[in-house]
């Protein structure tokens, strides 16, 4: 116990990995084995995350669980490995959502093995994201995660999949391109990569001092929106996010619930962990851009979602939609940092990230659901559902109503605490964003009753195309999520005080 | 004096090209049994220099030195540093793979290795790995030269005689005269070297370990330093001199293309910092900017002309020149950052580009084309070559977890730290590449199976197999582990440091 | 006035004088048919020469015997060694060749011009000197004519009859201008005598021009050329591929000897004199070469170029330079008799010196194939073979010197070469015979060839890797000259 007590990160962070590599010398026919085996395997860095959620304590600042090790010392980058309140939820989300994600999957027959082996691998990509306390560590993992992903999009997606997953990577590489130059901009500078010590060292240059030829604050303000470009094609922000809806629709539904449930926030997850702490004035400076791309996102977010008659694309436009209020949340905290509103907002877009996680992935699911019966993805053909399905209808709506905000579930409280947060900072962009979020609950109406309301489908009720109820095996993929969507809108104060500690003790 | 390794890596392949040249022609698998006995020696012993040369002692290590000619100061000295035992093992891997896949049936309809006059084939082949080994462990101007011509000439009769027959007279003529002209280039340098260190001192010595230390004044070095660099570079596939690389790869046969560009293109880089920058190290500082230029082109131009590409060798031989591009930028940076990343990038391009050929080889042994846009589907067959190839495609974008990465971040590092802009420009490259590859492995591996193709397409071969995982494994050791190679090239690094700034 | 030394010092020609005796005096009891035995005799007896001459007859300090006619030194004693094997090669090369090999006459020829070169290579006077440039000279004007039946042959002969007696005549009144001028014919006498004497620059360069013209013509440099590719090609090919090594290595002893020892004070000028040469001998050398399709006319216009090479070593007037001029020579003979040594083993089979009849050689004869290469690639200038460690001293003794420019000419024309070196192989290993299958068409070696080509491949290779011993014979022998 000592030695797992003490290598908890670690663990959780390899452990798919190493799983996925066992798996290799699995045989390849026996899918029920794999399936079983990946998932199993997938559960243990949840009950370790578990563990170390247990075990840690919300009231002391910094990171905990710290690991390190030589990795590459010529350039003076290590494992460094650590959690604090913000990323632990994320390591929370990440390890949930996996499982879920691989119990989706079961339905998958194709190549079972090289299947379940990439959701492994990119559990690790994305969980070494969120422990990263060494900026070349972060960019490794950063990029690792864009393989697998790359591949379950490419091989097991829909019809269109070559293009939207060539866009992804094209996209996320070439937006990391400048988060790599200024990586080792920094890396240069300073000749370590350690988190840490960078936050200090970065922000104590003095203004006169003359960087590469120019001004502290020019190379500074080049770097900042390096980072940002990177983080916010993934975030996604208005307007780097064409790549998202192609990405979602064409994604196998497992793909599309991590996809949307951890990937995204990744790029909100480097807005928290590096942009502010390192850029803290050009955050200021630029606040308002930011707050305006998230205005955008929000607004273009919804209305593009009300205008798709893909209920996947809606599904997708709709973290569009969603990621914008993490990202204004951001921007308040960036220009007015240190402030009880900040902290609120802030509060609110951590809370907000691990939500959409939820719900997201939720939705999408359930997408993938009545697409694996139907073949369909089109609302049009839908409609008056809800006689033929009601438990998968009544799940359906469950869900949407916490996409929606609905007071008493989870993504209520943190739009609120965003919202509540922004106002007084950027009342503007706020207000504008009240407006997108009346489309949101517009396209999310429009969804439900697309699907569900309406006379009976005759065409989906008999015969060959007679629609079937959510098994349990799916069901059991649901509740989990609509428990956490519950809990959270109920009592949110057990997540938020381990968000909130973590935000106080940052910024 | 104990057991003289690297003499034995050295002339081991020598001594089995001679032993297969006598043997009778008829006996093609006694031959190949040879070739593959002597190559797994060479490759266990190059595993013993690698694992036991000793990085706290760091210099030179494994030194053997036996006088040749006295009187001009001529000697048989070899001996290892940080740099060079990366190489040689470099070398051991890609003959030791070279033989597996070149390996041949005589038998089966599957055109697939050498199936005429392997004995010749093999005895060529190893004559080159005997002339590789030799410049990597070469301490002696005059044998660095020596095992250069040797190193250069099968190269000719390899492409000739076994290379693709549309182009291969002219690729092989052209691949020597440019690699002749740059080596003889070179050449006239190191003897001005030779003579000037003699006039300054009055020791006759072509002993690198004694010229390093000659200072040679500013103006000479000055002078002699771009010629002797750049004669070397072009063996590196330097632009704009890369022009006989793409040629000569798309000509070779398989294994030999995996010599070319694996383990060749670095003896160019190799000699290019061995004598040119070490020897000549104001120079290297007065010239950088040059060969800092001349890389840098080649980085972008490489990658940008390896994306337009329909020939599937073809995109493989430029994008060797824009990843050797990489490693003369980290020549050109001449600190600490750039050079141990040129160092590791030597090898792991060098495993990376001859896995690269060698799955090539294994497609157009089945399918007999290699134009991207006819192929398709080959991952349903040959799923073994596809996860190799994917492998390497990831290493050549510079995918984190490979050691591609683990290269390229350090030059990028260091060329940040001698001239920004070009690190910026240089990485446009990094993104061409990534859609290349991804582009390329989406249409060769995962789009539809031409109708003619049907049928026609065989799983590859049990040796095959052991070639790709030997190679694709020292992708991912590196790249999870860059302890494995690092701090040996860092020792490499540390005493070219000290050479830049001692002088 | 005869001693022990003057024994020593001539030892290797009385020698090769027994060995003719004894050829005169066994021939008799062979039968017509089997008088090519005559050349494991030759052979057998030069390659005796040999060994005897390197365990007894070694120099010492050099002296002057024979009353100043003859010089016993190791710049004569190395070259002595180069024609005797040399001329032991060339004998079991004529062997088997149809017209030539089975009359004893001809063997005894090349043993009277091999004394002549001997003594060529040792001749301190220049009556010696003149003398036996004859000696060698006239024996080879009828080999090279000695097949009577062919048309080549006689011309080949007559044309070389008429050059060499025309240069020679030259040469020998640039002698007698010498000997006017100086009062004396010894060569190290002239040294002090040149020195001291109110001696016009003009009168001396007319004289060294005279003298150009007789040794050009023997080691064949532009402009003296003409007369090698006719030749070569006519003349049978032993004959040629002997003119072209023995007599050019010839030519060259006495060409270093004549100028480093009697004109040092001159070296400025003549040196610039060879350094034109020696450029435009490559460059016409090599240039000519690429548009041949004629194996031994290719040969002989290469043999031309490595004139030029060697040429780079003389101009660098220094102890390396002669040194890597005799290292040269040494290579360079090893190397020339391997490729004229298998090309008379191919005509003999395929009856034709082309190089289209070359294709598929390498699968009719992998062994041959394999020599040829050593062979190219070493006159190539590629390792492990002897070219390219002798192409590096010279180039070495050229930047000592400082001639960098002459020796980037050399690197460029040496780049012209692996051009048509190469083309040759190609034809070797690439091409196929037309519409044959190769394995039914091979090319047998008899054993006089097996021998001398596996001995001279072997030489090829040895003097390319273990160069040290040879080098410090040459460098001993280039002492000598200073």
């Amino acid at each position: 116990m000592n030695f797992i007590a003490s290598h908890y990160l670690t663990l959780i962070l390899f452990f798919p990995a190493l799983a996925a590599v066992i798996m290799l010398f699995l045989p390849r026919d026996e899918n029920k084995l794999l399936r079983w085996f990946a998932f199993g395997a997938s559960l243990v860095p949840f009950v370790l995350s578990l563990m170390v959620w247990v075990n840690f304590n919300a009231d002391q600042p910094g990171f905990q669980f710290e690991e390190s090790y030589v990795w590459y010392e010529a350039i003076g980058s290590s494992l460094h490995l650590g959690v604090d309140g913000l990323s632990l939820t994320m390591v929370l989300l990440t390890t949930l959502l996996t499982p879920l994600a691989i119990l989706a999957s079961f339905s998958i027959t194709d190549r079972v093995k090289p299947y379940m082996m990439l959701f492994l691998f990119l559990e690790t990509g994305m969980l070494g994201v969120f422990m990263a306390l060494d900026l070349l560590i972060f960019f490794v993992f950063w990029e690792v995660g864009l393989v697998p992903m790359y591949f379950l999009i490419n091989q097991w997606g829909s019809a269109n999949r070559d293009y939207a997953s060539l866009k992804f990577m094209i996209y996320t590489m070439g937006g990391s391109l400048g988060l790599l130059l200024a990586i080792q901009m920094l890396g240069v500078l300073f000749g370590t990569f350690d988190l840490v010590s960078l936050y200090r060292q970065w922000n104590s240059l003095t203004a006169d001092r003359v960087l590469l030829g120019m001004s502290v604050h020019t190379v500074k303000t080049i770097a900042f929106w390096a980072f940002v470009i990177a983080f916010a094609v993934k975030v996604p922000l208005w307007p780097f996010h064409t790549w998202l809806p192609d990405a979602h629709t064409e994604a196998p539904t497992a793909g599309s619930m991590l996809l949307a449930g951890v990937l995204l926030k990744l790029g909100a997850y480097g807005f928290l962990r590096l942009i502010l702490p390192l850029y803290p004035v050009e955050a200021k400076m630029f606040a308002g851009a930011l707050a305006f791309l998230a205005v955008a996102a929000i607004v273009f977010g919804a209305f593009a979602a009300y205008g798709q008659t893909d209920f996947k694309r809606l599904v997708a436009y709709s973290s569009v939609n969603h990621m914008g209020f993490v990202v204004l949340g951001i921007a308040a905290a960036g220009l007015a940092s240190g402030t009880t509103d900040a902290a609120i907002a802030l509060n609110g877009a951590i809370l907000q990230m691990f939500n959409h996680g939820l719900s997201a992935a939720g939705m999408f699911f359930l997408v993938g659901v009545i697409y694996e019966r139907t073949h369909t993805r089109n609302l049009e053909e839908f409609g008056g559902l809800f006689p033929l399905v009601p438990v998968y209808g009544g799940i359906l709506i469950f869900t949407s109503m916490a996409s929606l905000g609905l007071p008493g579930l989870n993504g209520f409280v943190s739009e609120f605490l965003v919202v509540r947060g922004a106002f007084p900072i950027l009342t503007v962009y706020t207000a504008i964003s009240m407006l997108g979020l009346l489309f949101t609950g517009a396209y999310i109406l429009k969804g439900i009753k697309k699907v569900l309301h309406g006379p009976v489908n005759e065409h989906w009720a008999h015969g060959e195309h007679k629609l079937t109820e959510i098994s349990t095996r799916e069901i059991l993929v649901m509740a989990p999520l609509m428990a956490l969507i519950l809990w959270i809108g109920i009592w949110p104060a057990w997540i938020l005080n381990v968000i909130n500690k973590a935000v106080v003790a940052l910024f | 004096m104990n057991f003289p390794v690297l003499s034995v890596i050295t002339f081991t392949p020598m001594v089995a090209a001679a032993i297969m040249l006598l043997m009778p022609a008829d006996k093609k698998n006694e031959t190949r049994g040879v070739a593959l006995a002597s190559a797994t020696f060479a490759l266990l012993l190059s595993f013993w220099v690698y694992f036991s040369y000793d990085t706290a002692a760091a210099g030179y290590q494994f030194v053997e030195k036996y006088n040749w000619l006295p009187a001009l100061g001529i000697s048989l000295h070899f001996g290892v540093d940080g740099m060079s035992t990366p190489l040689v093992l470099l070398t051991g891997v890609v003959m030791f793979t070279g033989v597996l896949i070149s390996w041949g049936d005589d038998d089966k309809h599957v055109m697939a290795g050498i199936q005429d006059r392997p004995r010749e084939f093999f005895a060529f082949l190893f004559i080159l790995a005997s002339g590789v080994f030799g410049v990597f462990v070469s301490l002696d101007l005059f044998m660095l030269f020596f095992f250069y011509e040797i190193a250069v000439f099968p190269m000719y009769l390899l492409i000739a005689i076994w290379g693709w027959v549309q182009t291969r007279e002219y690729a092989a003529m052209k691949l020597t005269l440019y690699l002749f002209i740059g080596s003889v280039v070179s050449l006239v340098g190191a003897l001005v070297m030779y003579w000037t260190n003699f006039q300054n001192t009055g020791v006759l010595t072509f002993d690198m370990t004694v010229l390093e230390n000659a200072g040679f004044s500013q103006t000479f070095q000055y002078i002699w330093f771009l010629p002797v660099f750049l004669g070397f570079a072009v063996l590196g596939g330097i632009w704009p001199f890369h022009n006989w690389s793409p040629d000569g790869h798309v000509a070779a046969p398989t294994a030999v293309s995996m010599f070319h560009a694996g383990v060749l293109m670095k003896l160019g880089a190799f000699a290019a910092l061995r004598v040119g920058i070490m020897l000549l190290p104001e120079g290297a500082k007065q010239w950088s900017w040059l060969i800092m230029i001349f890389a840098g082109v080649a980085v972008v131009y490489g990658a940008y002309i390896a994306f337009v590409q329909k020939d599937l060798k073809y995109m493989i031989g430029f994008s060797s020149v824009s990843h050797m591009g990489l490693v003369m930028l980290g020549f050109s940076t001449l600190n600490e950052a750039g050079l141990t990343g040129a160092g590791v990038q030597m090898f792991s391009h060098g495993v990376m580009t001859a896995l690269f050929f060698a799955i090539t080889g294994m497609i157009y042994d089945r399918s007999h084309t290699r134009q991207i846009p006819e192929l398709g589907g080959m991952s349903r067959i040959m799923p073994f070559a596809a996860i190799g190839f994917i492998i390497g495609g990831l290493v050549s974008m510079g995918m984190p977890g490979f050691s591609g990465f683990v290269a390229e971040f350090p030059i990028f590092m260091g060329v940040w730290g001698a001239q920004w802009m070009v690190a910026v420009i240089a990485s446009i490259s990094i993104v061409i590449t990534a859609a290349y590859i991804m582009r390329n492995i989406r249409q060769v591996f995962f789009a539809k199976m031409p109708e003619k193709l049907e049928g026609h397409i065989t799983d590859v071969t049990m040796l095959d197999k052991v070639a790709i995982v030997t190679l694709c494994g020292f992708m991912i050791v590196i790249g999870l582990y860059p302890r494995f190679m690092v701090p040996l090239v860092s020792t490499g690094v540390e005493n070219i440091l000290r050479l830049l700034g001692g002088a | 006035m005869f001693n022990s030394t003057t024994f020593l010092a001539i030892l290797p020609e009385i020698l090769i004088l027994v060995v003719a005796m004894l050829i005169l005096v066994a021939e008799p009891f062979w039968k017509a048919e089997q008088r090519r035995n005559v050349g494991w005799l030759t052979a057998g007896g030069l390659f005796a020469v040999m060994i005897i001459s390197l365990l007894f007859g070694r120099p010492g300090d050099p002296i002057t015997v024979l009353g100043g006619m003859v010089r016993f030194d190791w710049l004569g004693f190395f070259f002595k060694m180069l024609f005797l094997f040399a001329g032991a090669a060339t004998s079991l090369l004529l062997m088997d060749n149809d017209r030539v090999g089975h009359r004893g006459e001809a063997y005894l020829l090349l043993l009277a011009s091999l004394l002549g070169m001997d003594l060529m290579a040792a001749s301190a006077d220049l009556v010696m000197l003149y003398l036996a440039i004859e000696t060698t000279s006239i024996p080879l004007y009828i080999l090279s004519g000695f097949m009577l039946a062919d048309e080549h042959s006689t011309e080949a002969g007559f044309k070389y009859l008429l050059f060499g007696a025309m240069s020679s005549a030259v040469m020998l009144y640039g002698f007698s201008l010498l000997f006017g001028f100086a009062g004396t014919t010894n060569i190290y006498e002239l040294k002090t005598v040149l020195a001291a004497g109110p001696n016009t620059l003009v009168m001396v360069l007319g004289i060294i021009f005279l003298l150009l013209v007789g040794l050009g013509f023997k080691v064949s440099v532009v402009p003296f050329h003409f007369w090698a590719p006719d030749v070569y090609q006519g003349a049978p090919t032993p004959v040629a591929g002997f003119l072209s090594t023995a007599s050019k290595a010839a030519g060259f002893a006495v060409l270093t000897r004549l100028f480093f020892v009697a004109f040092p004070g001159f070296s400025q000028s003549w040196t610039l004199i060879f350094a034109v040469i020696a450029t435009v001998t490559m460059t016409v050398g090599n240039l000519l070469a690429l548009p041949q399709t004629n194996v031994k006319r290719l040969l002989a216009y290469s043999s031309i170029a490595h004139a030029g090479y060697v040429m780079i070593g003389v101009v660098s007037f220094s102890v390396l330079g002669a040194a890597s001029v005799v290292f040269y020579l040494a290579a360079y003979i090893v190397t020339n008799l391997l490729a004229f040594g298998i090309v008379m083993a191919v005509s003999r089979i395929i009856g034709s010196d082309d190089v289209k009849d070359y294709s598929g050689l390498s699968r009719r004869n992998p062994g041959l194939a394999l020599m040829m290469l050593a062979a190219f690639l070493s006159l190539a200038g590629m390792p492990p073979f002897g070219g390219f460690v002798a192409k590096v001293f010279v180039f070495a003794a050229g930047v000592q010197a400082g001639y960098v420019w002459l020796v980037i000419v050399g690197i460029l024309n040496s780049i012209i070469g692996v051009y048509y070196y190469l083309n040759v192989m190609k034809y070797v290993y690439l091409f196929r015979m037309p519409n044959e299958d190769e394995e039914k068409h091979p090319v047998p070696l008899t054993r006089p060839y097996t021998i001398a080509l596996v001995i001279l491949a072997l030489g090829v290779i040895l003097v390319g890797t273990l160069f040290a011993p040879w080098f410090s014979w040459s460098d001993m022998a280039a002492m000598n000259l200073f």
